[in-house]
């Protein structure tokens, strides 16, 4: 009886959780089943089967990344590239993780998917969010996490699978990848209030392509990146220029 | 590339991915504050970054021959006026893929 009880407690504890977290989690749907898609039709149409959407989407569950990988791997084999490659534009995530030390803290063991399944909007959800005193936090945030996940995993293996089926003439689809990554750059334009670390992304990118050619501008740019960054550190947080 | 090659590059992108995600957890303590230089990279490389990555889509634009950049020019464009006038993520990157489609399909 009292094993009974304390199961359909947990249990409403576990939908209430759900209930609470599925709302918020809503505009996100919207998001990544359109860019899932898009990003599993660019796989398609980049010759590689859904397989490929599928387990990217659940192994490195990161957008931006899964899309620079599907043009890593239609070029040469580059390990090293590809990892500092992975680690630049993942790193956001150390700050995230900075951010959610104290909120994730006491989640048990859900706190490993939590970790392992931390995206930008999954973030700013957890992260902006205050859990109402009735519902339980830890279940609360493994629906967000894992509810976003699965909305990605499912727009990327249905896009994949889809694409198969596309009759129309596909040249040009991969402009998907460089249009999310204007908008991308264009939001975080407008929400600074000077424009020095974007300028000297592009500049810096734009110097060395001409420099060390399309194959490999990458590692010497990111280096470039990151000893401006450091040298002019003083001018930048002087002008204030940073969110 | 091999599949091997393949595996080994999906692997690495979620090596680094998982490294970036769980490296906080094992060396910041929510007691501790975060050093300064790494809370100024945190703000700074974003913008850095996501320039740079515009860029990489664009490194085989070839300005000289062909077509000399412009659809990607004129589609670009079309991506920025439509975000500055709906703000809308989904129709700016929509609008701006149907665009270049066109363009590189119909008109180059």
């Amino acid at each position: 009886m009292a094993a009974e009880r304390v199961c359909n407690n947990r249990k409403g504890i576990i939908r209430k959780a759900f209930l609470a977290a599925f709302p918020k989690t809503i505009p996100i749907m919207m998001g990544f089943l359109f860019l899932g898609m898009s990003y599993g039709f660019y796989m398609k149409v980049s010759g590689f089967s859904f397989v490929y959407p599928l387990c990217m989407s659940l192994v490195i569950f990161g957008g931006s990344l899964e899309f620079v990988t599907v043009t890593m791997l239609l070029g040469s084999f580059a390990p090293v590239q590809t990892f500092l490659m992975a680690l630049m534009i993942q790193a956001r995530h150390l700050f995230y993780g900075i951010a959610l030390l104290e909120k994730y803290k006491g989640t048990g063991v859900k706190k490993a998917y939590l970790i392992f399944g931390m995206c930008d909007e999954s973030f700013s959800v957890n992260c902006a969010t205050k859990v109402p005193e009735d519902v339980d936090k830890g279940w609360f945030y493994f629906f967000v996490t894992v509810l976003n996940q699965s909305y990605w995993v499912t727009g990327a293996t249905l896009g994949g699978i889809l694409g198969s089926f596309l009759t129309f003439n596909t040249e040009g689809l991969d402009f998907v990848m460089t249009a999310m990554f204007v908008v991308i750059f264009l939001e975080q334009w407008l929400k600074e209030k000077k424009h020095y670390t974007a300028l000297i992304g592009v500049f810096v990118s734009a110097a060395c392509l001409v420099i060390f050619g399309a194959e490999s501008f990458l590692i010497p740019t990111m280096i470039c990146i990151l000893c401006f960054l450091t040298v002019f550190r003083k001018p930048i947080e002087k002008a204030g220029g940073l969110l | 590339m091999t599949v091997w090659q393949e595996i080994v590059t999906i692997g690495l992108c979620a090596l680094a991915t998982m490294l970036t995600r769980f490296l906080p957890f094992f060396v910041f303590r929510s007691d501790k504050p975060t050093p300064k230089y790494i809370e100024y990279l945190g703000k700074a490389l974003p913008g850095a970054i996501f320039g740079m990555l515009v860029v990489y889509c664009l490194k085989n634009v070839n300005v000289l021959n062909g077509s000399h950049g412009l659809p990607e020019l004129i589609a670009i464009a079309a991506v920025v006026v439509l975000h500055l006038w709906k703000r809308n993520m989904l129709l700016s990157i929509g609008g701006g893929t149907v665009c270049y489609m066109l363009l590189v399909q119909s008109v180059f």
